[in-house]
C-alpha cells in the first residue's frame, strides 16, 4: 500500500475521456441504430415492425451488464477477438438504439395523423414525407426524453469498467487497490460524473417544462 | 463457424441458477418494499415538510440520480468501512438498492399525490365521509392508478440492475453465473443462459403486473 499522490487524482480525472469518448460513440451509435428502430416500429411493414418490437423488449428486458457480456463474448464464438473497447462501444450501442428507438417511436406517434395523411394528399412518398413533415415536429418532442436519456448513458458506461476497460470508474478502482482510499476515491468519481450528468438533466428538465407550457 | 456449443455444462449447474434467481427476485423484492417506505416519507416531506428538509430531499434525489449505481454501490461497500460501518456484500447491495430506488420513488410517490383533485376530497367531506373513509374510497384507488405502471416498471428496472451487485460479489444470478463460468470455462453459454433467465423474469413480472392492472385497476370506461 502507498499513499494518494497528486499523478494518482490526475489519472482518475485524465480517464475521464475515456467516459466522454465512450458515452459519445455509443450515443451516436445508438442515434442510428435508434432511428432504424423508431422508423421500422412506426412504418408500414408488419415484419419489421415485429422485428424492432422485439429488439426492445429484448434489451428493455435483460440487464445493460448481460448485453455488455455477451457483446464482449459473442463475436469470439464466431472467431473474432474483441478488446473491452470494441465490446463496450459494441455493447453500449446496441443497448442504446432500443431504448432511442422506442422513445422516438414515441416522439414520432405525437405527431397527429392528419399531418402524415395530408402530406400524403400533397403526393408526398415515404421518405419525403417523414424526413420534411413527420420527423421535424417529432424531434421538438424527443429533445427532453433524449437528453435525459444520455444522461442514462453516460452513468452505464460506467459498467464497461466490470469488462476491463479503463474509464473512469476502472481508474477509480485501479488506484484505490493501490492506495486503499475507497471514501475519497469513489467520493471524487461521483463528483465528476455528477458536474458531468446533472447540468443535462437540469437542461432536459427545462425545455421539458417550456414544452408542456407551450402545449397549454 | 466452427464454435462447439456446450450448453449441458451450464444445465449441469441449473441448483446454482435457480438459486441465483431466487436470490436476485428476493433482493429487488426487498430493496422494493423498503425503497418505497423512503419514496413514501420523502415524498410527504418534500410536499409538505419544512424548507430545509425539501432541500436535503432534492439533493438526495439529484445526487442519485446524477451518479452511476456502480459507484454508490462501491461507496457503500467499500467507502462505508472508512467510517466504521462495515457491511455484508448482501447487505450492502440490499442499502444500495434501496438508496437508489427510494430517490427515482420519491418523484413517483409525488406524482401520485399532486394527482388527486382536492375538489374529490371535498365532495367526499361534504357527503359526511370521515377522513379514513375518504382515504380509502376516494383518494386511494386512483392513486393507485396514477403511479402503478410508473412504479411496476421501477421495479423490473430495479430487478435488472440489480445484476450490478455482482461487482461486490453479492449473492444473485450474475454473480452465480460468473460462479459458473470461473469452473467449467463456458463465457457465452453461462452469460447467453443467464441473460435467457433475466429476460424471463422479466416477461414473468411485466404479465403479472398487466394482469393485476387489467383484474383490480382498470379505470371506468367513460361514456
Amino acid at each position: 500500500m502507498r499513499t494518494l499522490s497528486e499523478g494518482d487524482i490526475l489519472f482518475i480525472l485524465l480517464a475521464v475521456r475515456w467516459t466522454l469518448l465512450l458515452s459519445l460513440i455509443a450515443f451516436l451509435g445508438g442515434a442510428v441504430g435508434g432511428l432504424a428502430v423508431a422508423l421500422a416500429r412506426t412504418g408500414e411493414i408488419r415484419a419489421l415492425r415485429l422485428l424492432a418490437r422485439g429488439y426492445i423488449t429484448v434489451f428493455q428486458g435483460t440487464p445493460l451488464l448481460m448485453q455488455l457480456f455477451l457483446a464482449f463474448f459473442v463475436p469470439s464464438i464466431f472467431g473474432i477477438n474483441v478488446d473491452p473497447w470494441t465490446a463496450a462501444a459494441l455493447g453500449l450501442s446496441l443497448h442504446a438504439s432500443a431504448f432511442l428507438g422506442e422513445i422516438w417511436r414515441g416522439s414520432i406517434e405525437t405527431v397527429p395523423h392528419g399531418q402524415t395523411e395530408a402530406a400524403t394528399a400533397l403526393g408526398l412518398r415515404y421518405w419525403p414525407r417523414m424526413a420534411l413533415v413527420v420527423v421535424p415536429q417529432a424531434v421538438r418532442i424527443a429533445i427532453p426524453p433524449t437528453i435525459g436519456f444520455l444522461v442514462q448513458l453516460i452513468k452505464a458506461t460506467s459498467l464497461a469498467s466490470i469488462i476491463g476497460f479503463v474509464e473512469l470508474t476502472r481508474a477509480a478502482q485501479i488506484i484505490n487497490n493501490a492506495t486503499f482510499r475507497p471514501f475519497t476515491l469513489f467520493g471524487l468519481v461521483a463528483l465528476v460524473y455528477f458536474v458531468i450528468c446533472w447540468p443535462l438533466s437540469a437542461y432536459s428538465r427545462r425545455i421539458e417544462r417550456k414544452l408542456t407550457l407551450a402545449s397549454r | 463457424m466452427t464454435y462447439e456449443f456446450e450448453f449441458g455444462e451450464v444445465f449441469a449447474y441449473w441448483p446454482e441458477l435457480a438459486a441465483g434467481a431466487a436470490h436476485t427476485l428476493v433482493l429487488s423484492t426487498l430493496a422494493m418494499a423498503i425503497g418505497m417506505v423512503v419514496a413514501v416519507l420523502g415524498a410527504l416531506a418534500k410536499t409538505s415538510g419544512p424548507v430545509w428538509l425539501r432541500w436535503i430531499i432534492d439533493a438526495y434525489i439529484e445526487l442519485i440520480r446524477n451518479t452511476p449505481f456502480l459507484i454508490q454501490i462501491f461507496l457503500i461497500f467499500f467507502g462505508l468501512p472508512s467510517i466504521g460501518l462495515r457491511l455484508s456484500p448482501d447487505a450492502a447491495a440490499l442499502t444500495a438498492l434501496v438508496v437508489n430506488v427510494g430517490a427515482y420513488g420519491i418523484e413517483i410517490i409525488r406524482a401520485g399525490i399532486e394527482s388527486i383533485d382536492g375538489g374529490q376530497i371535498e365532495a367526499g367531506r361534504s357527503l359526511g365521509m370521515k377522513p379514513l373513509q375518504i382515504f380509502r374510497y376516494v383518494v386511494l384507488k386512483p392513486a393507485i392508478q396514477a403511479i402503478y405502471p410508473a412504479l411496476t416498471s421501477q421495479f423490473i428496472l430495479l430487478m435488472l440492475n440489480s445484476s450490478v451487485c455482482s461487482a461486490i460479489a453479492a449473492s444473485e444470478l450474475t454473480a452465480a453465473a460468473g460462479d459458473i463460468q470461473s469452473r467449467n470455462f463456458r463465457s457465452f453459454e453461462v452469460y447467453l443462459v443467464v441473460t435467457g433467465i433475466y429476460f424471463a423474469l422479466s416477461v414473468v413480472l411485466w404479465s403479472a403486473f398487466a394482469g393485476i392492472e387489467q383484474a383490480f385497476l382498470r379505470k371506468p370506461s367513460r361514456r
